[in-house]
């Protein structure tokens, strides 16, 4: 259920985030979202690509510190409180957002937001008790091309 | 009669007889040279440098009667061979000189140096006995990983492990991949590198899978930059092989000027080659064995280029008692500093090598970093670049700030003085020839 994300230590300089995308452009990877965290020295970029090794491998080739990590990608009704309705389940449960982005387009009349959870088995079991569709890597692609 | 050579080879005896000859007959033969090397700089030397030093002191060629009358003889320093640029200290015609090295200058012009036919097999023979030391002989297979070319460590390493009859692997810096397949397909039993180098490969050997304890090399011998207890109990207990600290320097020689025996307990020097002194960096007294100084080198059996009482800059004293491994050329004490590497911040000393001590304190973190030092309304600021390792990073700011805690605090508590942590990117800090430069001090 969980969807893989790659995360990427950035120093702070011009140019940096060009080059980490002309790897990527250059291996034909294609960014499906993305966030970007950042301190006054230096940033992490967090990206969700359909195919993460080759995305790995190209980018630790140009010399870059990369992790893969897990994520949940949950659907949220596009309405006002959609968000809301995901918060006060995993409120109620007790777990903690690490960090969370939503995707840059919609689809129909979901959204789709990227969460890290501090206890993620605990979130994705709250989730679907309460009917929250969790989607899984293929899920996820699958319903990018469709949209 | 057809296998004369390969026979030669395997009764070569690396560990030469001259590093246990008694004591006695090794000063009469360092006095001959020591006797020759003078008159030989005084009078051949192309420039002229130092006669005209000698004759301001006040000292004769002839004037060496015992040992110790090399005190009454001036200094060469770095500057010596900067003004000398490139041929000045050169004591014998150009075409006896067969080849040329020359040194990395982080500053300006590098310093040049050259050698005759017989010089280098000085060298040969030097690197020769120091891989004795360090146990190889002509059933090792030996990867050289030093840079080759003006860099002395590679060709240095090279001509040395061929003397002992080993198999030479002269891979020469980079590719570490190709370097570590290398290693497992010829059955490398030793490597010839720097400390910071060997560290790299044998990490990115776990990332192919490949553990180094597994393979079949047990030695390595490390040197062209100062290196630390800490990281050799790293290097010993992650890939099972024996650490030899090995010291040399351009300006003398390049590598094979001493190294540590089995005992791994201070560096043997090669005295019939290379007469040490230890002095006080500031009032040049010589200081009796024991004493920690400045060390002072004089060639005793090079052509082209004789240096005589050279300040290497390196501290570190000389160990008079006899070393188990039996042999009788006295040992210099490891050189984990440099007089002039020594930085002054916030009125407190501090060395590169103890921030490099205090960052092997954190596991999985690699020693490639880099102190930058401001001033900032007349205060001293230290900022410690450290390249991320991998497995050191998640993707959560929260892992790498309590990281930068962690190196903070261990810098703290080893130098007493606080520091900012940064992070780099792997290979950022610029390496020359595999070192890293350590230090950049932008205080005016």
């Amino acid at each position: 259920m969980k969807i893989k994300q790659i995360a990427i230590f950035m120093e702070n300089k011009p140019g940096h985030l060009g080059n980490i995308c002309k790897s990527l452009s250059d291996a034909g990877v294609n960014i499906t979202t993305l966030s970007l965290a950042d301190t006054q020295q230096y940033g992490i970029l967090r990206l969700i690509v359909q195919d993460s090794d080759k995305a790995k491998s190209c980018l630790e080739k140009s010399g870059l510190v990369v992790n893969t990590t897990e994520v949940l990608a949950v659907e949220v009704e596009d309405r006002p409180g959609g968000l809301l309705a995901i918060l006060e389940i995993i409120g109620a449960k007790e777990v903690n957002i690490e960090y969370m982005y939503a995707f840059t387009s919609h689809y129909g009349k979901r959204a789709i937001m990227i969460f890290r959870f501090n206890d993620p088995d605990k979130a994705i079991a709250a989730l679907k008790e309460s009917g929250i569709q969790v989607l899984s890597n293929e899920a996820l692609f699958q319903e990018i091309q469709q949209a | 009669m057809a296998n004369t050579e390969k026979s030669f080879k395997k009764h070569y005896l690396p560990a030469s007889a001259a590093d246990y000859v008694p004591r006695h007959f090794l000063e009469s033969v360092q006095l001959q040279r020591l006797q020759d090397v003078v008159q030989h700089a005084y009078h051949n030397q192309a420039g002229g440098l130092y006669r005209q030093r000698m004759d301001e002191a006040k000292v004769r060629p002839d004037a060496i009667r015992s040992l110790n009358d090399i005190q009454q003889f001036p200094f060469m320093t770095k500057d010596d061979l900067r003004a000398s640029y490139p041929y000045g200290l050169f004591a014998v015609p150009q075409q006896e000189v067969v080849r040329i090295h020359a040194s990395s200058g982080t500053t300006g012009k590098p310093i040049v140096a050259g050698y005759t036919q017989a010089d280098l097999d000085v060298w040969a023979d030097s690197m020769a006995r120091c891989m004795g030391a360090a146990s190889l002989s002509s059933h090792d297979v030996i990867q050289v990983s030093y840079g080759y070319g003006l860099f002395t460590g590679g060709l240095g390493a090279h001509c040395g492990a061929e003397k002992i009859g080993a198999m030479v692997v002269p891979t020469s810096a980079g590719n570490t991949e190709r370097q570590i397949m290398l290693m497992q397909d010829l059955g490398v039993t030793a490597i010839c590198c720097t400390p910071s180098y060997f560290l790299h490969l044998a990490e990115k050997a776990g990332e192919m899978g490949v553990q180094l304890k597994n393979l079949k090399i047990r030695a390595g011998i490390f040197g062209a930059e100062p290196w630390s207890e800490a990281m050799r109990e790293r290097i010993q207990n992650e890939t099972w092989i024996k650490a030899h600290d090995i010291y040399g320097l351009t300006e003398i020689i390049g590598p094979g000027v001493a190294i540590e025996c089995a005992e791994q307990n201070g560096l043997h020097i090669l005295e019939d080659y290379y007469y040490p002194e230890i002095i006080d960096p500031e009032t040049l007294q010589p200081l009796p064995d024991g004493e920690e100084g400045e060390l002072v080198i004089t060639t005793l059996a090079k052509r082209a280029m004789p240096m005589i009482r050279y300040r290497t800059r390196d501290i570190t004293s000389i160990m008079a008692d006899q070393c188990y491994c039996g042999r009788t050329i006295r040992r210099i004490r490891r050189i984990g500093r440099r007089s002039d590497d020594m930085l002054i911040i916030r009125g407190v000393n501090v060395y590169p090598s103890q921030i490099e001590a205090a960052l092997l304190k954190i596991d999985g973190l690699l020693p490639h970093y880099q102190i930058v030092i401001t001033r900032e309304s007349g205060l001293d600021n230290m900022e410690i670049k450290v390249e991320l390792a991998p497995e050191l990073f998640g993707d959560r700011i929260q892992e790498l700030e309590s990281l930068q805690k962690r190196i903070a605090h261990a810098v703290n508590t080893t130098l007493n003085i606080s520091a900012k942590i940064t992070f780099a990117e792997p290979k950022s800090i610029a390496r020359s020839e595999g070192k890293a430069k350590r230090v950049i001090d932008k205080r005016g």
